[in-house]
């Protein structure tokens, strides 16, 4: 019964552990690309991918027996976002007149 | 066994999202503080050694897979792989420790601890541009630096006594592949912890690398 | 579908959870929830008089214009005190920890909490806390308000600031368990047949109240976190010397302490909906709306922290943001409001103490949540902030609001608590000195913030001293209603008259059971088929005591 969540074999997770470092790779080379403003938005990205593929397979949130989860993961991200996008409202707009 | 299992589930989850949100406020401040003072925040991440930063960062990735491999141990019923596992999951911790360690002594050495000896001289160079930096807003990036990889490495030490704790139950037996939930729900804890650094790492190590 | 009636046990004492052992160790190492929430109650209660002590101090020193009880200093300290013990220790558990405790469980059919040993967990850490603050009290105080607000706190300030921040931390993780434990309980242990739709509305008001204590409370965890790392370790995180922004600190702070509010009126809101459901002997109008509305209240509060920062210094437009979506944060209370009064047409309406309560809760919430629109709106907030008119805009929806639905709560399900009924008269006696008591105190508070008295003043200008001597008056009367309680709700312990399972005709799984319950809740688990507030199947009591025993 409790198998079925994690129906993914080690070759998958292996697979996905180097797709991570493989990444992380990236993200460093990125780093020393003069991207202009988009720099910190690539470093970021890569994050976000490497985080989304953490929390669905290494947590098991794909495939796991509800929606519940993943209801979960969203709202704290979501909540997170709200902190951080309301006081850069605050900040963003100091010096306009 | 189902019920308790999800449910001890659900709980660990909720938990990991006051993590998140625990960890949100440090990162709020840093974000609203990058962008007042870019120029101290790319010189201060520039004296930060890329090196020990992306090993880490590789240190923990790779301990993420372990305690998937962990966990899959506990699943299949094998008792030794299982212990096996762990074991390299904390060692990778205390390893990611002990390379903190060393960047804060040389942090500790160059005067970058924030403080009455703080002191930094160096520049923010910007595509060969060495721009002067405010000392005291380079102070601000460090006590960021400090508070956000300390309250991190707080969260691993916990999690490796944590595993720790679990290797030696598992060891003793208590895991089967009918009841591995501490497994799995120590090893949630542990991959948020993951996640959280690998924000950290782009966020403090990689602000303005181009030159 | 009739509704199972446990029939009247017999003389012979059975086993309930106040009798099922009676050691030190059985009630302080006890996982029950029913007793967990009693271990609460003696420890909340000792809380809310000792914040009460530092509200007469206050009200004694505002009774002249001079600073003449105690020096300005000292008058800092008091205020904090109240605040600090009233707002940690005292408003955010009160419901949740003690009525939420007892409750949820057995109003879903089942026989505990999700996690019983983390229940217990959260208790002893309130009382760790609880006692690192008494400590700081006794060690001289802190006089930063108990907003904390930075430089003042992280820099200047000579009292026990981290040593309170500590306490805050710790009594927050109480606050965090008992949310997580409620979530899970709610989605994993609902009897058979009971659909999120069959719910009590006491549940989602509990429910939406635990989202906020998991999403809010971490935050105002770091931001003690980092108050006491900079205050130790001149970590500047909020230091203008450094290129620091006080104001950083008070956006952490807000971010989950404008959600607390919601902590603490939500659940009082979720009694208010039982109270008028029973004693209006009618299922709520509007239940769905009622149920979502809570949700809302939870969710919207999270948007709307700045508004406390007007005049702090943030930017124009963001005021403007945060005060449009402040108007919006208000229209599920209002809802909630209408749908309450909705549920009193053709209700077959009585007036026990509980419903006084209730009563008194939709009046004064009301007041207190229209004068929360006014200080929203940015021009008459610029005018008012920082004066009375806040203060009593407050305490109208903390007292007004929490303190009624809690008391109201605390008499309606009282009998099923200890078994027994508690004196009528002298019940509504003592809500009537509430009421006036209160209004006494707090209305007058509007009128010295609007002619300009500020808060957290020790002396005032000598015209306003007549509204100052009406409310310490007011507040006199208060604590008689409040000390009232305290005395008969002992007295009924061992004379009250013997309460049966269910004395007032009241819909919900947690009247099925003896009062008091066992310690396992219900023999057998209940199968639910039937709606909330099913009250078109329940005979309505014309006398709440008939079926109660003599003592």
């Amino acid at each position: 019964m409790s198998e079925h969540e994690h129906s993914s074999s080690r070759a998958f997770y292996v697979a996905l552990g180097i797709g991570l470092l493989v990444l992380t790779a990236v993200t460093v080379k990125a780093a020393f690309i003069n991207l202009g403003p988009w720099n910190p938005v690539v470093a970021l990205l890569i994050a976000t991918v490497k985080a989304t593929l953490v929390v669905l397979f290494f947590m098991h949130v794909k495939g796991a027996s509800e929606k519940l989860t993943g209801v979960v993961v969203v709202a704290g991200f979501f909540f997170l976002a709200i902190l951080l996008s309301l006081s850069m409202a605050d900040y963003l707009t100091r010096s306009w007149r | 066994m189902e019920q308790q299992k999800n449910t001890a589930s659900l709980g660990m989850w909720l938990f990991l999202v006051t993590e998140i949100m625990f960890f949100g406020g440090l990162f709020c401040a840093y974000l609203i503080y990058r962008l007042m003072h870019f120029n101290a925040f790319a010189a201060g991440s520039q004296s930060l050694d890329i090196r020990w930063g992306a090993f880490n960062t590789a240190v923990l990735l790779v301990s993420s897979l372990t305690v998937v491999l962990a966990v899959r141990a506990a699943q299949d019923g094998s008792r030794k792989q299982l212990v096996a596992y762990l074991v390299i999951t904390i060692l990778l911790g205390l390893t990611f420790l002990g390379v903190k360690a060393i960047e804060y002594k040389e942090k500790f050495e160059k005067h970058h601890v924030p403080g009455p000896t703080f002191s930094f001289t160096e520049k923010f160079d910007d595509n060969g541009k060495q721009i002067p930096v405010a000392s005291n807003e380079a102070e601000l990036f460090f006590s960021l630096y400090f508070a956000m990889t300390g309250m991190h490495a707080l969260h691993m030490i916990i999690g490796c006594g944590l595993f720790t704790v679990l290797t030696v139950l598992a060891w003793k037996g208590h895991y089967s592949p009918g009841y591995y939930t501490p497994i799995e729900n120590a090893g949630l804890y542990w991959h948020l912890v993951d996640i959280i650094w690998i924000y950290l790492f782009p966020l403090l190590y990689l602000i303005s690398r181009h030159s | 579908m009739a509704t199972t009636v446990i029939p009247a046990q017999p003389t012979s004492k059975p086993t309930n959870y106040l009798n099922d052992g009676f050691t030190l160790k059985s009630w302080l190492l006890t996982t029950d929830h029913k007793r967990i929430a009693m271990l609460y109650l003696v420890s909340v209660t000792l809380f809310f008089f000792l914040g009460g002590f530092f509200a007469m101090l206050i009200r004694l020193e505002l009774l002249t214009p001079q600073g003449d009880l105690v020096s300005a200093d000292t008058y800092n300290k008091i205020f904090t005190a109240h605040g600090m013990i009233m707002v940690f220790f005292f408003l955010i558990p009160v419901v949740p920890a003690i009525l939420g405790n007892f409750l949820v469980p057995l109003m879903i059919g089942a026989k505990d909490l999700a996690f019983p040993r983390i229940n217990l967990l959260s208790w002893y850490l309130y009382i760790i806390a609880g006692g690192i603050m008494i400590h700081v009290l006794l060690n001289g105080g802190v006089d930063t308000g108990w907003t904390l607000y930075s430089p003042f706190s992280t820099q200047f300030s000579n009292t026990n600031v981290i040593e309170a921040g500590i306490a805050i931390f710790i009594v927050g993780f109480s606050s965090i368990f008992t949310g997580l434990n409620f979530i899970v309980t709610v989605h994993r242990m609902r009897a058979p047949g009971l659909t999120w739709s069959r719910l009590p509305l006491f549940i989602w008001a509990q429910y939406a109240t635990s989202l906020i204590m998991i999403l809010g409370t971490p935050v105002i965890a770091i931001t003690t976190v980092m108050l006491a790392v900079e205050r130790l370790f001149h970590l500047g995180i909020f230091d203008p010397k450094l290129g620091g922004d006080p104001l950083l600190f008070q956006h952490l702070f807000w971010f989950y302490s404008h959600p607390a509010v919601y902590i603490m009126i939500l659940p009082s809101m979720g009694v208010i909906s039982e109270l008028i459901a029973c004693f209006s002997h009618k299922r709520i109008f509007g239940y769905k709306i009622v149920a979502l509305s809570s949700i809302a209240i939870a969710v919207i509060g999270f948007l709307v922290w700045a508004h406390h920062m007007f005049v702090a210094g943030i930017s124009l437009y963001a005021a403007m943001i945060f005060s449009f979506i402040t108007f919006f944060v208000g229209v599920p209370s209002a809802i909630k409001v209408f749908n309450w009064t909705a549920t009193l047409y053709r209700g077959a309406v009585s007036f026990a103490t509980p419903m006084l309560y209730a009563f008194g809760f939709i009046g004064l919430f009301t007041i207190g949540g229209l004068t929360g629109l006014f200080l929203a709106s940015l021009g008459i907030d610029v005018h008012v902030t920082d004066t009375y008119f806040v203060v009593s805009h407050f305490h109208y929806v903390m007292v007004g609001g929490v303190v009624m639905g809690y008391l109201g709560g605390m008499h309606f399900w009282w009998p099923k608590i200890t078994g027994r009924m508690y004196p009528e008269g002298w019940a509504k006696l003592s809500a009537l000195f509430v009421f006036v008591g209160f209004n006494l105190t707090f209305f007058p508070q509007f009128v010295l913030g609007y002619v300009g008295m500020p808060r957290r003043y020790w002396q005032y200008p000598p015209e306003f001293q007549v509204l100052n001597v009406l409310s310490t008056a007011g507040a006199s009367v208060l604590a008689v209603g409040y000390l009232l309680p305290m005395i008969y709700f002992a007295w009924s312990l061992r004379y009250g008259p013997i309460a049966g399972p269910n004395p007032w005709g009241a819909a919900g799984l947690e009247w099925q059971t003896p009062s008091p319950p066992p310690t396992t809740n219900f023999d057998e688990t209940p199968v639910v088929t039937w709606e909330a507030y099913n009250y078109d199947e329940i005979e309505p009591k014309h006398d709440f005591l008939e079926g109660t025993g003599e003592r």
